[in-house]
């Protein structure tokens, strides 16, 4: 059988293989973190700086909340042929320290959740559009 | 502290799915305040719209748009957006020409007609925009957020979803009595935790709906109403403060918060400092509040407002609502109007129809739900992108 060929929704947000990562953007002045990629300005009303080096972000952290979705969103969601509820959970960063949302992967539902839970970073297909599977960055309970 | 300005007019169009034109709805609230203020239209100076983005161009140049529709009469106009805080932008804009003595009696106005279902971004192909992508990337809609909030709430406080539906049979209790209501109609607990889950642990009874509606007030400064031998409500404050970096918590249209590795977040919380802004200006404190209007887009959401407008410590709102302190007849209501549970949010009117509750509640007019005795009350909610929002008024 062959494969569907594989791309990520979004190019350069995060990196693929047995660990991946989100790829942020720190701050050369202040030393901050952005998710997504802040390149043109320093956040920080502190700071002045324009110049920005991109960083892997640290790949768990713990959760904030979490939810399941049961309703169909409206676009642009690619729902596919048939909508399957899915949850989320929005994730607090261990070095940076900044929450960042995102599905959770394929088989675990709220009852394996709980606030302050240790996730990683998963790379998992979000959508198939015109025989390729696109890809997203997931939350995943870390085996203890 | 700045300046006292009156309100000398108050009007609404019922909320509904009327299926009409929102410059329909806008007119009829424009024209009730305007009895209401004993004005004619052509006394107005400066006329305020609160722009809606989804009615085309007319939306977008509400100001003008109304101008317009009463009769072109050379009136200065002002447009005004800030998401779901368009109203009270447009209330603090004509509010600053008027403590400027750059006008003496401006109207407010906000109307809107939306469309059913889950509120969507812009159409297209829009890659740097985050409310685009949260749809696209994520699945993350409006109720996502609101089920965040209730989620950390049952695990940090202790929350029940009874709590939740309780928010919900109180308000669709208060707004029974409220003829500009949407949905005039009693819910047991038992049903609202019947209702199908949209996003856990949130049920459809538990989300507000989307509406038609408008909402108008007449405002002026203290002198015109002195000068007319009227003892007006007064608007004491406007709060339209943004975040202070970092913004640490998780707020809509945003799937990331800012980092607070480098910079420590403040102590307060964004929409704690909303309600703080407001009462520094007006000199008052959650001690003075006889009542409050708070943005409930969810059951849950509501009883995060009691704290961030300081009704009770973080983490006892809960307690608060289960004496039945928040309801007509207890010490502080909320949402007497019957809030969004009864309304559903018609967006640029929904912060001005806060304060046309706040103004009836202090003229006691109210009706059936009138508290007795109002002396002040608070409004609070928040738009997209970092739109805080809250007003303060008094006799």
């Amino acid at each position: 059988m062959s494969q569907s060929p594989i791309q990520p929704t979004v190019a350069g947000w995060f990196t693929d293989g047995d660990e991946p990562k989100l790829i942020g953007t720190q701050c050369r002045g202040c030393g901050t973190y952005f998710f997504p990629k802040q390149e043109l300005f320093c956040r920080n009303p502190s700071c002045t700086s324009t110049d920005f080096d991109e960083v892997e972000l640290s790949r768990t952290g713990r959760i904030w909340s979490y939810t399941k979705h049961y309703y169909a969103p409206p676009e642009p969601y690619i729902t596919g042929d048939e909508f399957e509820p899915y949850t989320i959970a929005a994730v607090e960063l261990e070095t940076e320290k900044m929450v960042i949302l995102g599905q959770v992967a394929n088989g675990f539902e709220p009852e394996d959740l709980h606030t302050g839970q240790e996730m990683e970073v998963v790379v998992e297909k979000l959508y198939e559009q015109d025989g390729t599977d696109y890809t997203v960055w997931k939350w995943k309970p870390r085996a203890s | 502290m700045a300046k006292d300005v009156a309100i000398l007019g108050v009007g609404m169009h019922p909320w509904g799915k009327w299926g009409k034109n929102f410059v329909e709805y806008g007119l009829k609230a424009c024209n009730d305040a305007l009895g209401d203020a004993g004005l004619d239209w052509q006394d107005i100076e400066v006329v305020a719209g609160a722009e809606t983005v989804r009615n085309g161009y007319a939306g977008y140049v509400a100001g003008a748009t109304f101008a317009e529709a009463l009769g072109w009469s050379g009136a200065r106009v002002l447009t005004s957006y800030a998401a779901c805080a368009s109203g009270s932008q447009a209330i603090n804009n004509a509010r600053a020409m008027i403590l400027a003595d750059m006008a003496d009696v401006i109207l407010v106005v906000g109307a809107d007609t939306t469309p059913k279902g889950f509120l969507a971004p812009n159409a297209g192909e829009r890659w740097a925009d985050p409310d685009w992508l949260r749809f696209r990337l994520m699945g993350c809609t409006n109720p996502t957020y609101f089920a965040l909030y209730a989620r950390r709430r049952m695990d940090l406080y202790g929350a029940t979803e009874e709590d939740f539906a309780a928010v919900k049979v109180k308000n669709a209790r208060h707004g029974m009595a409220n003829p500009n209501a949407r949905y005039h109609k009693e819910f047991t607990q038992e049903q609202v935790l019947e209702s199908p889950l949209v996003a856990d642990p949130l049920r459809l009874l538990e989300i507000c709906a989307t509406s038609d509606g408008a909402a108008a007030v007449v405002i002026s400064s203290m002198d015109y109403a002195r000068k007319r031998n009227i003892d007006p409500i007064r608007i004491r404050a406007v709060s339209t403060v943004t975040p202070t970096y970092p913004m640490t918590s998780v707020e809509m249209p945003y799937f990331s918060t800012d980092s607070a590795a480098v910079v420590a977040p403040n102590e307060m919380s964004f929409k704690a400092s909303i309600a703080q802004a407001a009462y520094e200006e007006a000199g008052l404190g959650p001690e003075d509040m006889s009542m409050a209007e708070v943005y409930d887009l969810s059951s849950a959401l509501e009883l995060d407002w009691y704290e961030n407008i300081g009704l009770c410590p973080e983490g006892d709102a809960e307690k608060l609502l289960r004496d039945g302190e928040t309801t007509l007849g207890g010490r502080v209501p909320v949402n007497p109007s019957g809030g969004l549970a009864c309304f559903g949010e018609a967006v640029p009117a929904q912060a001005i129809a806060q304060v046309c509750e706040l103004t009836w509640q202090l003229r006691g007019q109210a009706g059936d739900r009138q508290i007795a005795g109002a002396q002040a009350g608070i409004t609070a909610n928040i738009g997209l992108f970092g739109h805080g929002s809250s007003v303060i008024c008094s006799t």
